[in-house]
């Protein structure tokens, strides 16, 4: 196929322990790491791989949001993408305005496969990936942990919750990625050096002429109910009798 | 008012526990009218369990052969097309409900909320965020229809007893062919199942391989438990992945959960948030699960395993 188009979020880093702001508007991002999302790195993973067997000549990058993640597409780039596409916004998307956005940049692009995780670690929607199949009429194989092309059609196995299931969808298709699939490559200097210098387009949200639809409105954000730390206990012994204290056992 | 549309989840012969769970969630938005769907190739004893569940007012069937296998690509333009006079569809936030609803959602035009913990009124709700980090507060908007996952391990399953109305949607869509089912490949075992078992046991890392992980189940076949794994456990290969507890694993909510072996990393603890009682064995005192644990103990986890499954 002639190109794979790989989604890149820029997140928190999974490493980051994530604080409520006080004022209940959003989480504290001040100073924080930002990263690619785990699950899009092993995606663009996937894609990398499938273009180096030979089965797909262009792998492109994308991120929306504003200018500070073009940080995460030279990463992009520097893991061996061929090009990098910002969609410059100051609003933050949710997911049916993403999948639209990449409908729109599939269509420009011709893509014939869409390779994303299959959630971001910020909202935890696992939605776009099935989105974007939906508006764009094609199928979907979601939470993949193994992926096989055989010219028209691809093999996909997914962890579901009974657990492994093989679907085979035609393409063009989506395909939504979990972390089994693969293990991302460490990214070297002489190719931080050398992302340098592809191609990385700015394309205004404006341009593409998306409704984002409607919105389900973020009223306010509070930190979790916490766990206490409880009692210890010095054997096994006084485990059964903690245990049968509170009429576990 | 109120009209909820809930998509059964179920295998073929038995419904899934969820749909009975997100009937619970629907109960709580006020004078909802709650019907299920059961898309199935032969769908009869299905929809009797559906029609069993209480706060259930109607259960649809649409029996097609294409349902055989619940794909969500050839389920969704289904949905869409028995959606009309619905204010809410709900499906469960299993990998099932996961893969179809968005899709829903985006053929309704509308975003999607996903993993719904609490219910504050007809179009505003609870939903974790950030690996349950924080809780976050949405409102839908009220001329839209709400498309929904509802987080299982929030709620318990509607009891059984009731009597709802069976019939059949026949439903004139065309849908497509290109995804299809392959096979699933399940480690299906005899042990209580891991989302709806009273009592968990998991092991971590530290078990070291299939082998050890042995003393795992023994000690959960001693307690009539299910058995968990960490994502380390998982990938290491010692237990397959329907096993796996957290944030990108299974979110359960036990009366008692035993972390054997396992360092309590944030993801990991998203799965477990919910649990009744957590106990945690493990040789490092400084190890994170600690701090969320009920019962703790330190110590070597091949000697105390074994000595605990004797003890019992
Ligand atoms: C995006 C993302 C999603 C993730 N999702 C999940 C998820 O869903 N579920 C999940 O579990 N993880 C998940 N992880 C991984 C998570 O961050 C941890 O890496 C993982 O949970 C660690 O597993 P563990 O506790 O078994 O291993 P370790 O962290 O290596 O802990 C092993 C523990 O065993 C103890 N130990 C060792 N030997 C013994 C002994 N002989 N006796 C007693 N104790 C012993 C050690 O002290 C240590 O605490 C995710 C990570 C990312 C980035």
């Amino acid at each position: 196929m002639e190109k794979i188009l790989v989604g890149l979020k820029r997140v928190v880093d999974y490493n980051v322990r994530v604080r409520v702001k006080s004022d209940g508007s959003g989480v504290e991002t001040d100073g924080v790491k930002m990263s690619i999302n785990p699950f899009d790195e092993i995606a663009l993973e996937e894609a990398l791989r499938i273009k180096e067997r030979g089965e797909a000549n262009e792998v492109v990058v994308v991120s929306i949001g504003g200018s500070e993640a073009q940080q995460q597409l030279r990463t992009g780039l520097a893991m061996g993408a061929d090009r990098a596409i910002l969609v410059e916004s100051g609003d933050l998307l949710e997911p049916l305005g993403v999948a639209r956005v990449f409908k729109a940049l599939v269509d420009r692009e011709q893509a014939e496969l869409v390779i994303l995780g299959k959630q971001a670690i910020d909202g935890d929607n696992n939605q776009m990936g099935q989105m974007l199949a939906a508006i764009w009429d094609r199928p979907q194989a979601t939470f993949a942990s193994k992926i096989e092309l055989s010219g028209n059609s691809a093999k996909v196995t997914r962890e579901v919750d009974a657990g492994l299931e093989t679907n085979e969808v035609d393409l063009p298709a989506v395909i939504t990625v979990d972390l089994r699939l693969n293990e991302p490559r460490y990214v070297k200097l002489p190719d931080i050096m050398k992302a340098k210098k592809k191609p990385l387009d700015v394309l205004p949200i404006a341009d593409l002429g998306v409704d984002a639809g409607p919105a389900i409105r973020e009223v306010s954000y509070e930190p979790p109910a916490s766990r206490e730390r409880g009692i210890m206990v010095d054997d096994v012994a006084g485990l059964v009798a903690a245990l049968k204290d509170k009429g576990l056992i | 008012m109120s009209k909820v549309l809930i998509i059964a989840e179920h295998d073929g012969s038995e419904l899934n526990p969820s749909t009975a769970k997100v009937v619970s969630c629907a109960a709580e938005i006020e004078g909802a009218q709650i019907d299920v769907a059961v898309f199935a190739s032969t769908a009869g004893e299905l929809a009797a369990q559906a029609a069993d569940i209480q706060s259930v007012a109607q259960v649809l069937t649409i029996e097609r052969e294409e349902n055989e296998h619940l794909l969500a690509a050839t389920l969704a333009p289904q949905v869409v097309a028995l959606s009309d006079g619905y204010s809410h569809i709900f499906g469960p936030s299993t990998t099932f409900g996961k893969d179809l609803m968005p899709r829903v959602a985006a053929l309704l035009g509308v975003n999607q909320i996903s993993d719904i913990m609490t219910v504050l009124g007809s179009h505003s709700f609870k939903r974790p965020v950030y690996a349950g980090n924080a809780v976050l507060t949405v409102e839908a908007q009220a001329d839209q229809v709400v498309v929904a996952t509802v987080r299982t391990a929030s709620y318990s399953a509607a009891a059984g007893g009731n009597t709802a109305t069976i019939s059949a949607a026949p439903l004139a869509v065309d849908l497509p062919t290109h995804t299809r089912f392959i096979d699933l490949q399940s480690g299906a075992s005899d042990r209580p199942d891991l989302q709806t078992a009273n009592r968990v046991v998991s092991g971590g890392r530290a078990l070291g391989s299939s082998e050890s992980f042995d003393i795992i189940y023994k000690l959960a076949d001693k307690l009539g438990a299910g058995v968990g794994a960490s994502r380390a456990a998982v990938d290491a290969g010692y237990v397959p992945n329907e096993m796996q507890v957290g944030q990108t694993g299974k979110i359960i909510a036990p009366d008692l959960y035993i972390a054997i072996g396992i360092s309590g990393a944030i993801q990991h603890l998203t799965g477990i948030k919910d649990a009744g009682t957590i106990v945690a064995i493990n040789k490092d005192e400084e190890a994170p699960i600690f701090e969320v644990a009920d019962i703790g103990l330190v110590g070597d986890l091949f000697s105390i395993v074994p000595e605990l499954t004797d003890a019992l």
